[in-house]
């Protein structure tokens, strides 16, 4: 019958759309998204989103609308100059008007927020595939670190980016817009977080074969929190003894990395001093336990292709692990 | 003596030279805006609070612009028959300069005071 021929086929499209729409939603989430802000930058251009949104789909209905209408007159209901009135209004002076009030709500938006001397800059340069970061507080000792971003709620930090080798991106899409990173060139992006918590940044620039792997944990944290977590971990130093530290001293790890308290101070990979506290591995990649942080030791290719680390495929196991767990604060 | 020669406004007329100006301003004014932004934010360093220069620029392109409209909206209404004016003739070809270049004026003046516009509110050298 055709009738069910119809039922079926509406069945197998409604079920096609809601494969797709659980497909979609699986992207959801709260940490990496430019629809759950937590920065003042941010929460702009998603109240921006909202009104072009709903603006469109208020327009798209009218233009349904008319189509329908017309194609319903009757004949010789509509005539020419009606038309050609229609096609001035809402063809030239409609969209004017329109265009110049986006244009006049838009434009403040993207005035960059006010920064002055006494705000906390953080310096980040993005590399082939990780991220080295450097807290510049003013009238402080800088901090060193990498593949992680903290901020102060509530205070305007400014981040200088720049890179050494390829054209990389900044983007921590809750908190404000993108910004390029660009060899020889320093951008700087004036930020505000509003809320305290844990959200993730990535690389929107192809740099590379591991270019979807180059991400970064980023922790707003109360103003108090941020300083006590400043002046700690600028204390921090590691030891240069133990099993652990005698390993990364006899492979060699200190001719490119860098470990505050001990003789390590390199600056080609990233800096290991606050290794423990990273909440992933290999720049927002993997959890960093004991046996992921060996195995990424052993063969770093395997998790990142194309990173510049060479792999220690004749390291023992046992080594490895030491070495893992001596990052991760082990003495 | 009655003075034979026919008024200023009667004189001007569109012609394609009269067409191109619109788009011309337009497209000259672009470029004014970009050259004006980066030359200032490079010498001076910062941006100024009032920019003057970048004001008279741009009322200057905005009044070459609007007097093209109003010599075409002028040649526009000459008496003649009814539309479409797609003949070879004189007239049919200035009315259809006339209103092509109305229609350019329009489109440019729009479009000069949205490239005017973001150096107004973003005011920032970044």
């Amino acid at each position: 019958m055709r009738w069910q021929r119809e039922a079926t086929g509406t069945r197998v499209r409604l079920r096609r759309l809601a494969a797709t729409a659980i497909l979609l939603i699986t992207g959801c989430n709260r940490h990496q998204s430019a629809l759950a802000p937590f920065g003042a930058e941010a929460d702009d251009t998603l109240s921006l989103t909202i009104v072009l949104a709903s603006g469109a789909a208020v327009i798209a209905l009218g233009v349904v609308l008319l189509v329908w209408n017309a194609s319903r007159a009757r004949e010789h209901a509509l005539s020419e100059s009606g038309g050609l009135r229609l096609v001035l209004w809402a063809g030239a002076i409609f969209p004017t008007v329109v265009l110049t009030v986006l244009l006049l709500f838009a434009l403040p938006a993207m005035r960059p927020l006010p920064e002055s001397d006494a705000d906390l800059r953080i310096q980040v340069e993005g590399e082939q595939f990780w991220w080295r970061v450097r807290y510049a507080p003013p009238g402080a000792a800088p901090l060193m670190a990498a593949n992680e971003v903290r901020v102060p709620v509530g205070r305007t930090v400014v981040f200088e980016l720049t890179a050494t080798d390829v054209i990389h991106s900044f983007w921590i899409p809750g908190l404000a817009g993108k910004m390029d990173m660009i060899p020889g060139r320093t951008n700087q992006l004036v930020v505000r977080a509003t809320k305290p918590g844990t959200f993730r940044g990535v690389c929107t620039e192809f740099c590379g074969l591991s270019h979807a792997l180059m991400a970064f944990d980023v922790i707003a944290m109360e103003p108090a929190a941020f300083d006590a977590w400043l002046a700690e971990a600028r204390r921090t130093e590691r030891a240069s003894s133990g099993r652990g530290a005698q390993a990364f001293d006899r492979r060699g790890c200190g001719a490119c990395h860098a470990i505050a308290g001990t003789p390590h101070h390199a600056v080609i990979g990233p800096d290991l001093t606050h290794y423990s506290e990273r909440l992933t591995l290999g720049a927002g990649i993997l959890e960093p336990t004991v046996a992921n942080t060996a195995a990424f030791i052993r063969d770093p290719s395997a998790f990142k292709p194309g990173a510049r680390m060479p792999a220690y495929a004749a390291m023992p196991q046992a080594e490895a692990e030491a070495i893992a767990r001596y990052l991760k604060g082990a003495p | 003596m009655k003075d034979e020669r026919p008024r200023t406004k009667e004189r001007v007329k569109v012609t394609l030279w009269t067409l191109i100006v619109p788009p011309t301003t337009w497209a000259a004014h672009f470029l004014f805006s970009y050259l004006w932004a980066a030359i200032s934010c490079a010498k001076v360093g910062k941006f100024a609070t009032f920019p003057t220069l970048f004001v008279v620029g741009t009322v200057i392109a905005l009044i070459v612009i609007a007097a093209s409209g109003w010599i075409a909206w002028r040649q526009s209404r000459v008496p003649g028959d009814a539309p479409p004016h797609q003949d070879s003739t004189d007239v049919d070809r200035l009315r259809f300069l006339a209103v092509s270049t109305m229609l350019l004026a329009g489109l440019s003046f729009v479009a000069v005071i949205y490239t005017a516009l973001p150096v107004v509110f973003i005011g920032n050298c970044r």
